[in-house]
């Protein structure tokens, strides 16, 4: 089991980082990914103001990751992003074009607008699969000697990963689609409510074939989840997922709008959990653990002060911001 | 014929991200406080130029924010996935200043960004003011940490070596180190001094067009100000950030100065006004020199010496042509912008500012000349640090992840493809904006006042013609 120790609590930090990231950024992201399926300008436009004032932050919590990994786990950083060379640098090329398509879709010509809506979706896509690909990625490993990657450059690429891409497609989606449902009305609320029931439905499946098939590649993840000891203590988890995905199911026609999203978060809570307690303690599956990549004491421990003072400051102000910023969005006034 | 190999590719990368990069963050950095100025002048003078020009610089904000923002991403990875051997020698002094600019910068910018840009209406005016200066302040903290990380890689110190790694012993020590306080300086100028000449340009660029004159009269005449003032503080500065490169990076200084060899005993060094650095022959062609000028310069005496290129194995020395060549460009640049102060200070007490067109001409012309001096700029110190990644403790060559031609060369066009199609595209939107002018926010004549008709939001309708 865990114990309390610096490398530990860095894990902790860094999975809560990750945490953040796709659940604020997955709703950002999702929206991107539904774009096609709203053609009416005023609508498209009420779509990415819902996210506009927030979506930087958002992002913000995928630099934190980035670079508490490189603080806490520099041989980690190294590693998984050599590895992951193709995945990160489309990941990174997406969230260019998504992110300035925020900025210049309003910003453009008219003749410019469908360009950069395009370019919207596109970069949301690219992003959202590359991640998913990297994710299905670490959950196989990768081969390390002398602290460094020691794999082929497309090791990346399988079909596992192929299936975790198009699985966080689904996952974001769901966000997306959510997350609308709490910011819009009229006809957008009601179309992105009728997307909840398949998207939910795709995504358990998808979650339940990485829940199998994570066991058959690594025998320290079957030995864990099907031996008898622990079998008590990890069985409520997917009972849990389970329940959320019903109550999301059933949540779809509820009057309190904000229920579908936060039982979509849940439900993705409680997939993140399985994979973390899957990996655990390891890194860099399917060999190194947090205790061999840590570094040095000095390290972990001034970045640490930083993260226990500053954190808590900036989860306020980030809801501050989302307070702000609550209701329906109902026009464009305001924006730009 | 050169020839490439796979980490040739990796550093042309990372020198072209990276230069593209930084573009955005030192006008984010300018702009943000220019802001802040102006929306705190609002409140207090109530005068609506103020409003009006805060208005119209947020805009030019937010394009250049989403992509300072983007392609800062990249570099928070690159470090990784290219030179995965110098995060792993290095990451655990980097990694924590890149997480505590993370934690104390970025955040604070992206927090209250959504406010400011968008809040207008949402929240009170001096709530509103406290959000445009957290921006602000959030932008100087940022560039805080990531000069201390940059500047410890030149002049490193407060670390043990084990086990072929750096660790942390003394953080004061590492924030702290030598070249650091007059990094800091010489880049916030640089930042301040870039967006002043942009805010200057653009008013004299529409003087010369006979467009909205009052606010254009205004953004030229604040910027002129400013140029006056930091202009010659920037090369006292500077000044003293060479002396400093000189005390702990020789070869640096040696390459900017074009110095090959050791000096006859009283002749000094002199200083190379204009050469073509031979790295093969070791001297410069064509060099045109004023004796003991460099002397005067470096050590405050004629005849004082400073250390030459030939002093250490070729193998230790920067590529000279690059850093000498940016040397001057830089201080040329900053020699006009002086000159651009002063004179807008004489036309100024001759009430002739506004009405010059070759002095409006000038400034319109020196509207890049702050981020050409500062690319050129860091051209110096990076280029000039060679060839060590980590001065003196770890060498490029030994710093990069193994990957292939194959990879390089493909991830190398993308990113040139992507960054000259998208933020070429950005910049144009930007210069669109800046050509389109102020929408004035209310009239000054009819005393309308905010409420009644807010600012005209910039929604698609008025999508700016380029």
């Amino acid at each position: 089991m865990m114990n309390f120790d610096l490398p530990s609590i860095w894990a902790l930090i860094i999975g809560f980082g990750l945490m953040m990231y796709v659940f604020l950024d997955g709703f950002d992201l999702g929206i991107g990914l539904l774009f096609p399926l709203v053609k009416n300008k005023h609508e498209r436009d009420i779509m990415v103001n819902s996210v506009a004032p927030v979506w930087d932050g958002n992002e913000t919590w995928l630099v934190l990751g980035g670079a508490g990994l490189l603080a806490a786990f520099p041989m980690a950083y190294s590693v998984i992003l050599s590895a992951l060379y193709g995945p990160i640098l489309v990941m990174l090329f997406g969230l260019i074009l998504r992110g300035v398509a925020f900025e210049f879709r309003f910003k453009a010509t008219e003749s410019h607008r469908p360009l950069w809506d395009k370019l919207f979706f596109v970069g949301s896509f690219m992003a959202t699969f590359a991640q998913g690909v990297a994710m299905g990625a670490v959950i196989i490993g990768f081969p390390v000697e002398n602290g460094e990657f020691a794999g082929g450059s497309l090791d990346w690429l399988t079909p596992f990963s192929l299936f975790t891409g198009c699985s966080l497609l689904f996952a974001y989606g769901l966000l997306g689609a959510t997350w609308l449902v709490v910011k819009t009305e009229h006809n957008l609320y009601k179309q992105m409510r009728k997307l909840i029931k398949p998207l939910t439905i795709l995504l358990a499946l998808c979650m339940l074939g990485i829940s199998i098939y994570t066991p058959l590649i690594n025998a320290d993840v079957k030995a864990m989840w099907f031996n008898w000891s622990n079998i008590v203590y990890l069985a409520p988890l997917p009972i849990i997922t389970g329940i959320f995905v019903l109550l999301l199911l059933g949540s779809v026609n509820s009057s309190k709008h904000y229920r579908p999203f936060i039982y979509a978060l849940c439900m993705l809570f409680m997939g993140y959990l399985g994979l973390c307690i899957s990996l655990w303690p390891n890194i860099i599956p399917p060999s190194v653990s947090i205790y061999e990549a840590a570094a040095p004491e000095s390290s972990l421990k001034f970045t640490l002060v930083g993260v226990v003072i500053i954190v808590p400051f900036i989860l306020a102000y980030t809801f501050w911001s989302y307070y702000v910023f609550r209701g329906k969005v109902v026009d464009t006034e305001g924006y730009h | 014929m050169i020839d490439f190999t796979a980490i040739d590719l990796a550093r042309i990368q990372f020198a072209f991200t990276v230069s593209f990069h930084i573009i955005f963050p030192a006008i984010t950095i300018g702009l943000a406080s220019y802001l802040a100025v102006l929306e705190g002048l609002w409140l207090y003078t109530r005068k609506p130029i103020y409003m009006t020009l805060c208005r119209f610089w947020m805009k030019v904000f937010a394009v250049n924010f989403a992509m300072g923002v983007v392609s800062g991403i990249v570099m928070a990875y690159q470090f990784g996935t290219n030179w995965s051997q110098f995060s792993n020698f290095a990451g655990a002094i980097t990694g924590p200043l890149l997480s505590y600019e993370v934690m104390t910068a970025f955040f604070l910018e992206a927090g209250f960004l959504g406010v400011m840009l968008f809040g207008w209406n949402k929240v009170g005016e001096k709530l509103h003011f406290t959000s445009t200066c957290l921006v602000a302040i959030g932008t100087l903290i940022s560039m805080t940490w990531i000069l201390a990380s940059n500047s410890w890689m030149q002049t490193p110190q407060g670390y043990e070596i084990i086990d072929g790694r750096a660790v942390p012993v003394d953080w004061f020590e590492i924030i702290f180190n030598p070249s650091f306080p007059y990094r800091l300086v010489h880049m916030g100028l640089a930042a301040f001094l870039a967006t002043a000449l942009l805010v200057g340009g653009s008013g004299a660029w529409h003087l010369l067009k006979g467009s909205h004159t009052q606010a254009a009269k205004k953004m030229l005449s604040m910027a002129m100000w400013m140029l006056l003032i930091i202009a010659p503080l920037q090369a006292f500065v500077g000044d003293e950030h060479g002396l400093n490169t000189l005390e702990y990076q020789p070869m640096k200084v040696a390459a900017m100065e074009g110095h090959w060899h050791e000096s006859e005993p009283g002749e000094g060094v002199p200083l190379v006004l204009f050469g073509w650095p031979n790295m093969e022959e070791e001297r410069n062609d064509y060099a045109i020199e004023i004796p003991h000028l460099a002397s005067l310069i470096l050590t405050h005496s004629l005849d004082g010496t400073i250390a030459p290129l030939t002093s250490v194995p070729p193998e230790d020395r920067p590529y000279v042509p690059i850093v000498f060549f940016s040397f001057r460009i830089m201080v040329a640049l900053g020699l006009l912008m002086i000159l651009l102060g002063i004179t807008g200070l004489v036309l100024r007490k001759k009430g002739r500012l506004y009405e010059k067109k070759w002095f409006l001409r000038f400034c319109v012309a020196m509207g890049p000349a702050g981020l050409i001096a500062m690319l050129t700029g860091w051209f110096v110190t990076e280029v000039g640090r060679q060839p060590w990644v980590v001065y003196g403790l770890q060498r490029t060559v030994d710093a990069s992840s193994a990957h292939s031609m194959t990879a390089m060369s493909y991830s190398l066009l993308t990113f040139v493809v992507l960054y000259v199609c998208v933020f070429g595209v950005g910049v144009r939107y930007m210069l669109a904006l800046i050509k389109k002018g102020p929408e004035q926010v209310y009239d000054n004549d009819n005393k309308d006042d905010l409420n009644k008709r807010p600012a005209r939001p910039l929604s698609a309708a008025d999508g700016v013609e380029l």
